[in-house]
């Protein structure tokens, strides 16, 4: 095995973590704080990517397309959220409905192909693969890590103001938000839609880093959003309290999953079995709160009845 | 200040699990009355407290809330003008969040939230105040998860919430009904204080009898959702067990049933 070649696709690795971390970020936002399990994150990625595709190669200005893509996800979002609170559809079917309707409008941004290709020599794109082991600024790691922070900021901002804190407390407990006088619908509509801006931006900077749109490219981004939110609970949730630090730790978590893909490649694993291994991987770690709570339950019956 | 004409509520009309909660309510309450309602399990106590908040609509009749028709408001616009605590500990406050948090919610209560920042320094001075009061030494533990407290710790806070900002009504949904008797007392001590202090309009659904007695000027029996006994002034000063007992027997008809009722 060939060390050199695992050195060399690091770089790649971490700066595929860094975008796909903006979009754990959306996902932690609906499934951490909102309490909600969001499915059209798997279109609106794909969604991001194909309206920055589009507008970057009409000769759109790049910063504006990634922008508008931020605002077709949030639009995204908001349809999922109408869908579950002034139709009642469960959130995770709600997601699904969006997600399977997003793959048709996907189909139209791009006029009708499967796949779009954004030429980093033609256009003035903000990231690129291209530049991923060089030593300058527009190396796509350095530009991401510092876009991943001045959205943590903005976030960490945002969740401090009162609507922010309004929109933490409908995740912890409806119930008791409305009792505060907080509109729990129209919070879950906000968070949703913030989510999915979120994703769709990220989706926007993988299209125009990968040199391309693909209607496929939301495929699974739930699982990986999710593993991203629980490798960085797993490693740092004990020491990462700080609400920005929460959201550094998915960011990391992201690139975590992304070093270790790349290691697993490397080792020789099929490609094609790569979705396989995260399912499996991200339900074991989902399962493990059930069972650790099912383990001691039991305990506290066995207690119960000899009282 | 609350004004209850005529309402009703059926659950899951034509189902098999249809059930008629409220007949005809019929509630006129004064501001500073401090009512307590007593009934047996399924009479429509908590019912009547959720129809006043606005948990679901009614299906009949009218809700005015100092002076306001609320009955076609949603539940958190009617928390303007309500100030409520529940019987699980669980359910008032933000688990996730911490003490401060829960407050400052609590405080813009009824006030538009934007984007100012949602916890001031000036706050908390008025938090740490308001929370020595309560005598648990949660004001040493503001940055502590809610999570964390004991369900009496936490109906206490629950209560400080629903009254930091001076609500027209105070509604107690068996709020201490969780709680162990020693911390049933004294979170009940701390009721009885906030509402005299503030000169409170409070309804306080409860199913011990005694507290039923001793507390508030005025005291409603319900049953099979009517109310069938309404004692005020001075007949609710000297009311004993007996007499109630007696009351509610003429009104319905029957002997007073509800185990959990005679044994408090």
């Amino acid at each position: 095995m060939d060390l050199l070649k695992l050195f060399n696709a690091l770089p790649g690795a971490a700066a595929q973590g860094l975008i796909w971390g903006l979009m754990a970020i959306g996902v932690y936002i609906t499934y951490r704080i909102l309490d909600v399990a969001d499915l059209t994150v798997d279109g609106s990625m794909a969604t991001g990517g194909a309206v920055a595709a589009v507008l970057i190669m009409s000769g759109c200005n790049v910063w504006l397309a990634i922008l508008a893509a931020f605002l077709i996800g949030m639009v995204a979002g908001l349809v999922t959220g109408l869908f579950h609170t002034f139709m009642g559809i469960p959130a995770i079917l709600s997601g699904i409905l969006t997600q399977l309707g997003l793959y048709s409008i996907n189909l139209r941004i791009m006029g009708g192909k499967a796949n779009v290709a954004v030429n980093p020599n033609k256009y003035p794109l903000l990231v690129s693969l291209r530049n991923v082991r060089s030593l300058a600024l527009s190396n796509p790691i350095f530009v991401l890590i510092l876009f991943t922070a001045a959205l943590i900021l903005i976030l960490y901002w945002f969740f401090g103001t009162e609507l922010g804190c309004s929109l933490r407390a409908t995740g912890a407990n409806q119930r008791m938000a409305r009792a505060q006088g907080i509109n729990t619908s129209r919070n879950v509509l906000l968070g949703l839609m913030l989510s999915n801006g979120l994703v769709a931006l990220s989706g926007a900077l993988l299209a125009q880093y990968q040199g391309f749109a693909d209607v496929n490219s939301g495929r699974g981004a739930i699982v990986i959003g999710l593993a991203a939110v629980i490798i960085g609970e797993v490693f740092f949730g004990k020491v990462f309290i700080n609400f920005a630090l929460k959201l550094t730790a998915v960011s990391i978590g992201a690139i975590i999953y992304y070093l270790v893909i790349q290691v697993v490649l490397w080792l020789g694993l099929n490609a094609n079995d790569l979705k396989l291994l995260t399912a499996l991987v991200v339900s074991v770690f989902l399962a493990v709160p059930f069972w650790r709570g099912k383990y001691f339950a039991k305990r506290a019956g066995k207690g119960e009845d000899h009282a | 200040m609350l004004k209850i004409s005529h309402i009703a509520k059926t659950f899951n009309p034509g189902t098999i699990t249809e059930k008629k909660a409220l007949l005809d309510v019929d509630l006129h309450l004064n501001e500073g009355d401090f009512v307590t309602v007593i009934g047996g399990n399924g009479a429509g106590k908590s019912t009547m407290l959720n129809a006043v908040a606005g948990v679901f609509p009614v299906d009949r009749g009218t809700i005015e809330i100092g002076g306001v028709n609320v009955t076609n408001l949603p539940e958190f616009k009617r928390a303007a003008y309500l100030g409520r605590v529940f019987q699980d500990p669980m359910t008032g406050t933000a688990a996730t969040m911490n003490i401060e948090e829960n407050m400052a919610l609590a405080l813009r209560r009824g006030r538009p939230r934007g984007l100012r920042w949602g916890i001031t320094n000036l706050e908390r001075q008025m938090y740490r105040e308001q929370l020595h009061t309560l005598g648990l030494g949660l004001e040493d533990r503001m940055a502590s998860k809610v999570g964390l407290l004991s369900g009496g710790q936490r109906q206490a806070l629950t209560l400080l919430m629903a009254t930091l900002r001076t609500p027209k009504l105070l509604l107690l949904d068996e709020h201490t009904a969780a709680l162990d008797p020693k911390t049933a007392a004294k979170v009940l001590e701390i009721t009885q204080k906030i509402v005299d202090e503030q000169h409170l309009t409070a309804m306080m659904v409860t199913h011990n009898m005694k507290d039923a007695i001793a507390i508030g000027n005025r005291l409603i029996m319900m049953n099979e959702g009517r109310i069938v006994v309404d004692v005020s002034g001075e007949q609710k000063k000297k009311l004993t067990r007996a007499d109630l007992m007696g009351l509610f027997e003429k009104a319905a008809g029957k002997e007073l049933d509800g185990d959990r009722l005679l044994l408090s």
